[in-house]
């Protein structure tokens, strides 16, 4: 039985069946990715699968903890919490795609180009970048969010900055030492042109690392975005979320309704956690010295 | 290269760096489209208040002219204006400050003491079933937003549990009021030294036990990195054959663990201290906001519900600064410990 779900799985997503022949952290890989994808399918399933409507509200059921009718009780003001369960991935999902998106288009090409040039660009821009890797990231995300102002694009652009300087450093690392090898120096000698050079001999084997990043990235994206929602920098209230049900709850917790905070608390972590362990298990795959 | 001449090299290199955040976060907040100004109004302002404000704070400056003030200002110490009453924000940066500073201290220490005794346990105990969970233990305390951790913290130890106070840094009739001899005064800001200083332990006693949970909160969520970085380490040092000649020589376990391999692997825990300020001052300002701590993130978060733009860039200002010197020091601290660096 067991063989067979794994066969069909194996097929649906190929590479599946080969993480679970890496020991320890193919299994972690997929640990992650169950995690990350069970919610993803939760939020995109939420408008079928809720049962009630996420900002109805309930008015006879007002901060009630968890009964029949409602699994996971009510806010303060009378919202289903199941419902915004479901519903509340979605804005911090799209926000830490965009901002790896974001990151990747940047940080990559910047690296690529500056690291392989060297000399004076190489080092502006690693100046720039320290510079910005050095400051708490939060910060300055705050900084950019809040003159930016509300939405998800500019929440993605403002978390996406902080994090440019982490694919710059990676890739600049990997493109000093692949620079330096026998094969890309074979093809300058015979007259490939740079960008020929950069584009198949460098970059295929700089986007592992850059895909480890990006996992790890998702989860400081997701928990970045969580904390400017929590001070008040996170999109539109109307819309279901759990960075805002957090913080709402937090006005409840002196009454004690630990329900409000602890359900959308526990998806953050998940999700949060999802990629961590996404990221932990590749790099382990990828670069198996590391852990030994 | 001599001790002196490293430190003056690595000052010399510290001045491009706080130029090029300054420059960064004057960028941010006056040319990326969005108008502080507008945004502060929201949709009511009219046209000669809006006007006023600009000129009053002087945006209405070509940008040119506008940098150069900027830079000018903060040489003086002058972190610019406040939107809401144009008032100093200077001043309430630097009176939030030993409030953030002392919940940083503390939380560094927990989080360094938690995580090297951990890793230690961990590497001692390596590839058993309490090292993997003391591996996952590491890596769900990266995943929990430090808010989320706080909130269940008041939940259990604050409301059901009455143990401790949830929100505050003291109470309010009782901040220590530091050293005073005949008219000479001397407070630090910190109330655990202050109250120390005052040689009131009761209220020593108190400024702990409102410390407790936000340090703690702050410490946990940081702590996850020192134990793998720690594991990591023992697990090179206690290959090493000056362990296994210490034990050989019948030193007891806890020695050769703590005295010998530690010791070694004590180095890049202290470079990561260094490292990590910056993300504990990201986790303080969720922390302040948690437990209504009067620093500089509660200041930031207030800042930004009155919308007050100038207010929120000087602070911003401020931590970057702070950051800056603090790789400073740790830098320095690292070249005395470890000669090699200085070559």
């Amino acid at each position: 039985m067991k063989k067979i779900r794994r066969g069909i799985l194996g097929r649906l997503i190929p590479g599946l069946s080969s993480l679970t022949k890496r020991g320890a952290a193919g299994w972690i890989t997929i640990i992650g990715l169950v995690l990350v994808v069970s919610i993803v399918l939760m939020t995109l399933l939420a408008p079928w699968i809720s049962p009630h409507n996420p900002i109805a509200i309930d008015s006879t059921h007002v901060a009630s903890p968890p009964s029949a009718e409602y699994p996971l009780g009510t806010n303060q003001v009378g919202q289903d919490m199941l419902s915004r369960l479901f519903w509340g991935g979605g804005t911090m999902l799209q926000v830490a795609l965009l901002s790896v998106l974001i990151c990747v288009m940047i940080g990559l090409p910047i690296g690529l180009l500056s690291s392989y040039a060297g000399g004076n660009l190489d080092k502006a821009s690693s100046l720039v970048m320290d510079s910005i890797y050095a400051f708490p990231g939060l910060v300055l995300a705050i900084a950019i969010a809040a003159t930016l102002g509300r939405g998800v694009v500019n929440m993605a652009i403002s978390i996406g900055v902080v994090y440019v300087p982490s694919y710059f450093r990676v890739v600049r690392s990997q493109v000093l030492t692949i620079k330096e090898l026998t094969y890309t120096e074979a093809a300058k000698a015979a007259g490939a042109r740079r960008r020929t050079i950069l584009g198949r001999y460098i970059l295929p084997n700089v986007l592992p690392s850059v895909v480890v990043v990006a996992t790890v990235n998702f989860a400081d994206a997701i928990l970045t975005a969580a904390g400017l929602t929590f001070i008040g920098l996170g999109v539109e209230k109307s819309i279901p979320d759990w960075g805002y049900d957090l913080t709402d709850g937090r006005a409840l917790l002196a009454s004690g309704a630990w329900w409000v905070i602890t359900f959308p608390g526990i998806m953050i972590v998940l999700l949060a956690l999802g990629f961590t362990l996404i990221g932990e298990g590749l790099s382990e795959i990828l670069n198996p010295r590391l852990e030994q | 290269m001599g001790l002196r001449s490293y430190i003056i090299t690595r000052l010399l290199l510290t001045i491009p760096m706080i130029m090029l955040l300054l420059s960064i976060v004057f960028l941010i907040v006056r040319v990326l489209p969005g108008d502080p100004v507008l945004l502060h109004f929201e949709k009511f302002g009219t046209p000669e208040a809006i006007a006023e404000m600009r000129h009053n704070l002087g945006l209405d400056k070509p940008l040119v002219v506008q940098y150069f003030e900027y830079l000018a200002g903060l040489l003086r110490g002058d972190f610019g204006k406040s939107m809401q009453d144009y008032s100093s924000v200077g001043q309430q940066v630097f009176s939030a400050f030993p409030a953030t500073l002392e919940l940083a201290i503390f939380s560094m220490f927990i989080a360094v003491v938690l995580g090297v005794l951990l890793g230690v346990r961990a590497a001692k105990t390596y590839n058993s079933v309490q090292d993997h969970s003391l591996r996952a233990f590491g890596i769900i305390t990266y995943a929990i937003p430090v808010f989320f951790l706080g909130m269940i913290f008041q939940l259990i130890f604050g409301i059901y549990l009455h143990w401790l106070p949830t929100g505050g840094r003291i109470f309010p009739t009782m901040q220590p009021s530091g050293l005073t001899i005949g008219s000479l005064h001397f407070s630090t800001g910190l109330y655990t030294i202050d109250s120390l200083l005052e040689g009131n332990l009761y209220k020593f006693g108190q400024a702990l036990r409102y410390l407790a949970l936000p340090s703690l909160t702050l410490g946990l969520v940081l702590c996850g990195i020192f134990l793998r970085l720690t594991r990591t380490n023992m697990l090179e040092t206690l290959r090493h054959d000056y362990v296994s000649a210490a034990r050989a020589r019948g030193l007891r376990e806890g020695t050769v663990t703590y005295g010998y391999a530690l010791r070694t692997a004590f180095l890049p825990v202290l470079t990561m201290m260094g490292l990590q300020f910056a993300t504990l001052l990201g986790g303080a300002i969720l922390t302040e906001t948690t437990f209504s701590w009067p620093g500089l993130g509660r200041y930031i978060v207030d800042r930004i519900n009155f919308r007050d733009y100038t207010a929120i860039q000087g602070a911003v200002v401020f931590f970057g600064i702070l950051v800056a010197f603090v790789s400073l020091a740790v830098d320095i601290l690292y070249a005395f410990l470890d000669p090699r660096i200085r070559l």
